[in-house]
């Protein structure tokens, strides 16, 4: 199986209608999260909105994740070790306020397990590697430990150690 | 310590709960925007506030005095948030009343600290962000991210 999310906040119409337009071609079913999109898919199970216990069912049980460069969606995707294939809305048609998703999606490349498609051919190249297992997995979650460590001390202390 | 720590819905709580850890022992009190959110601290005390961003006048205007009421009862010693603004509110609040608090800008902002940021970089105690490339010299520092 394979999860579209788009976050639950916004819609994400080009996205899911690209996602739309692919799922027949594919050997597994889709099922994607929609939030306040207002395309409707055909061709997938669809939630406007999954409850967070569901989210992370599904995510487990996926082969692959695609979603927008939303930090939830990384994390979940670390969590879990999927593969993760971000497709960031693009505030130059309308669909974010700015551009940060695109800044995020570029500081996300380099980490092992995600990748990212910007149109429908890089985003059915990178479905089809994902469900061969040719993309790599994330290492799994990082607890952060530096900014754990500060932020403990700020509660202890109410300062930082700079 | 009392703590009350905040956060939007969505990306913002998973941050925060990345960050739970830091909490300990101390008497924590969560607050978020969404009900569903919550799922996943079982017994710890959360309270919920209305969501607002800084450009809906109204609702924030209405978060506003929300979550003066929050802090003013809860009078907590320390107030941290993960964003967005909500969290702002309750840190400004939270200072006016005698708690330290820390900003901890959202992994998300890669490129520039967000809105909520740029404001917390002057009303909280400390703030930091998850990108070394944007720490700047004595306001906002980089202590590493959630990822």
């Amino acid at each position: 199986m394979i999860l579209v999310t788009v976050g639950t906040q916004l819609g994400f119409d080009r996205l899911i209608g690209i996602m739309d337009e692919i799922a027949p071609h594919l050997p597994t079913p889709v099922v994607a999260q929609i939030g306040a999109g207002s395309f409707v898919p055909h061709n997938m199970q669809y939630h406007r909105m999954l409850e967070p216990g569901r989210f992370f069912e599904l995510v487990e049980n996926a082969r692959v994740i695609v979603g927008h460069a939303g930090i939830g969606t990384v994390l979940a995707a670390e969590k879990y070790r999927k593969p993760l294939i971000v497709f960031p809305r693009s505030a130059g048609l309308g669909e974010h306020r700015n551009d940060h998703q695109h800044a995020t999606a570029s500081a996300l490349t380099s980490r092992q397990g995600v990748c990212v498609a910007t149109d429908r051919e890089e985003l059915e190249q990178a479905l089809r590697r994902g469900l061969r297992s040719e993309l790599r997995l994330p290492l799994g979650p990082n607890p952060g430990r530096s900014l754990l460590m500060a932020v403990a001390r700020f509660v202890e202390t109410g300062e930082l150690a700079f | 310590m009392r703590v009350l720590a905040v956060a939007s819905g969505g990306g913002h709580w998973e941050q925060l709960m990345l960050l739970r850890d830091a909490f300990g022992r101390h008497e924590i009190h969560f607050a978020t925007t969404s009900k569903v959110s919550v799922h996943e601290i079982g017994a710890v005390s959360v309270r919920l506030l209305p969501d607002c961003n800084l450009r809906q006048p109204l609702r924030t205007l209405q978060c506003t005095v929300r979550s003066a009421l929050l802090i003013a009862r809860l009078r907590p010693q320390i107030v941290i948030s993960t964003g967005a603004a909500p969290g702002l509110l309750c840190i400004f609040w939270g200072r006016l009343m005698g708690a330290r608090t820390l900003w901890i800008d959202s992994i998300a902002n890669a490129d520039r600290l967000s809105l909520s940021g740029r404001l917390a970089m002057r009303i909280a105690h400390r703030c930091l962000t998850q990108w070394q490339h944007l720490a700047q010299e004595r306001t906002v520092h980089y202590a590493g991210a959630v990822l």
